[in-house]
């Protein structure tokens, strides 16, 4: 085979897969923001993604706060800079592994189950039969849970930051002989909004990603359970995927511009 | 209204095919008004594709369907789902919501398609429900929790419920024991005539067949081999009809395993 051309061909079908998804996330965005909705389905998808990933992202949350104050108390020793660690953990929470674990935990809880969910429905011939009783799938069930994921991930990365800062605070005062309440008041007064807000922004881009993951295998699967297990794998793998390349781009967009 | 009324349904030269694969290959039918026509014919010779094309669920390569003549092939999007007021479907797995309860996939056009107060919809539900003989206990139940037969009944309720004016049973009777299996042709033929709709069934059971039909259209190859009265079937003379009505593995349909 020549290997020029089974470049081309691939990098051919991800161009096509690309504009797919694309094509797909414009009609799910256009359906999520226009009337008539679906407000039934959206409560349920609100529960399912949102409330139900709390204890995950939680957990994730303050393990990863108090592991990243013991590295960077210990790095910052180095250099005679262990006094500010507060205020890189909270840095490095709120920018970027506040909204990058939430994402992740969401993309193998919630795109693998909207993958599984959506994929049996069109197996088992349920997609075709929302078409015939005159309802537009997009609205019905794409729509849902887009809106549902990019209204609650920022919420959940919220909860996120507060609980992996809080997990820096643990080890600094119980086994780093931090003052505790000079711990709050130094990230309180160093953190700036945009450091918040701006995981917040990359958070609801994840969150539309994420379930736009989940929903586009899941329309697309076919050939049966083994079919509906292969477009769970692919709704996991390149939900993390995209978490990650649109992370950096977003994080390089914003440090140039402010 | 006369004899140039224009059929209630029309496939005129619908072809099909799937990876290079021909399935329909200049499909030609047509169903008057009011009549129960029963497409019998093996296994992948693209009956539930002929269907699908006539809702919409797919699309032809070339050819078109029309409607009360017509030409909806093209229709997309709301106007799609506007004319599909118009249709019932029970699909041959049933394709119940099971997200959903019985009730709620019976009344699922009313509620979420023509935005029927939750009562209302629930209460024309159960009638419907009850002319397909299950009782409200039934209604409150999770479709993952019924049996087969059950499971066609609240799929045959589904697709009656808002009035249609064609109704598609794709295998209706297919998975079931004989008794069932009748039971359900009789629910059909009882609500077909209720109604005065249209019927397209496709199925592979003659006794079925026989008992549904007004007229019976033989697919094999992409196309109609014979077409006629139900009551002609035993002697049609056509050498395809003859081998499938009596189940025959010698003949000029080979099998396709
Ligand atoms: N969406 C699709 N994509 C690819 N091929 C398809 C699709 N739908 C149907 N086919 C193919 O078209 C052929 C006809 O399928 P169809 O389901 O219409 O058969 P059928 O006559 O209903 O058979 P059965 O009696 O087994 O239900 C089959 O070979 C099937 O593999
Ligand atoms: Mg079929």
């Amino acid at each position: 085979m020549n290997p020029v051309r089974a470049v081309g061909r691939s990098v051919l079908g991800l161009l096509r897969t690309a504009g797919r998804v694309a094509l797909f996330g414009g009609k799910g965005l256009a359906a999520a923001l226009t009337p008539p909705m679906f407000l039934g389905q959206f409560g349920r998808q609100v529960l399912a993604i949102g409330y139900f990933s709390l204890p995950v992202v939680g957990l994730t949350a303050v393990f990863t706060g108090a592991a990243l104050a013991l590295n960077i108390y210990t790095g910052g020793g180095r250099f005679n800079a262990e006094q500010i660690m507060p205020q890189i953990v909270a840095l490095g929470i709120t920018r970027e592994l506040g909204p990058v674990l939430a994402a992740l935990m969401l993309a193998g809880r919630v795109s693998a189950a909207i993958a599984a969910e959506i994929g049996a429905m069109r197996a088992t011939e349920q997609i075709d039969a929302l078409e015939t009783l005159s309802t537009d799938p997009f609205r019905y069930l794409i729509a849902p849970r887009l809106l549902a994921a990019i209204l609650t991930l920022p919420l959940l990365t919220a909860v996120a930051d507060t609980i992996g800062i809080a997990g820096g605070w643990l080890v600094a005062t119980a086994s780093l002989n931090f003052n505790p309440a000079l711990y709050v008041q130094n990230t309180w007064s160093f953190l700036q909004s945009w450091d918040v807000v701006s995981g917040l922004i990359k958070a609801a881009v994840f969150g539309f990603l994420v379930a736009l993951m989940g929903c586009f295998h899941g329309y697309y699967a076919s050939g049966g359970a083994r079919g509906v297990g292969r477009a769970t794998t692919h709704a996991v793998v390149s939900a993390a995927i995209l978490v990650f390349a649109s992370d950096y781009l977003m994080t390089s967009v914003f440090s140039r511009g402010l | 209204m006369t004899d140039e009324a224009p059929p209630k349904l029309e496939w005129r030269g619908v072809k099909k095919r799937f990876q290079g694969r021909v399935v329909l290959d200049g499909l030609d039918l047509a169903v008057p008004r009011g009549r129960s026509l029963v497409i019998i014919g093996g296994s992948g010779q693209g009956k539930s594709v002929t269907i699908k094309i006539a809702i919409g669920l797919l699309r032809p390569d070339a050819g078109e369907v029309r409607v009360d003549g017509r030409d909806v092939t093209r229709l997309r999007g709301a106007e799609r789902r506007d004319l599909s007021r118009e249709f019932g479907m029970l699909f041959q797995s049933a394709a119940l919501f099971d997200s959903l309860t019985v009730w709620e996939n019976v009344a699922f056009r009313l509620l979420n398609a023509d935005r029927v107060p939750r009562a209302e919809a629930r209460a024309r539900a159960l009638e419907a429900l009850s002319r397909v003989g299950l009782g409200p206990n039934v209604a409150q139940q999770s479709p993952g929790e019924l049996s087969g037969g059950m499971q066609k009944r609240v799929g045959l309720a589904r697709a009656v419920v808002s009035q249609p004016e064609i109704i598609f049973f794709d295998e209706p009777t297919t998975g079931l024991d004989p008794i069932t299996a009748d039971v359900i042709n009789d629910l059909i033929v009882e609500q077909v005539r209720r109604l005065g709709c249209t019927a397209v069934s496709i199925t592979h059971d003659m006794a079925s067949a026989r008992k549904i039909a007004d007229e019976i259209a033989m697919l094999h190859e992409g196309r109609i081999v014979w077409r006629g009265a139900a009551a002609d079937i035993d002697r049609s003379g056509n050498p395809y009809v003859e081998q499938f009505i009596n189940g025959r593995a010698d003949g000029p349909i080979k099998g396709a395993v």
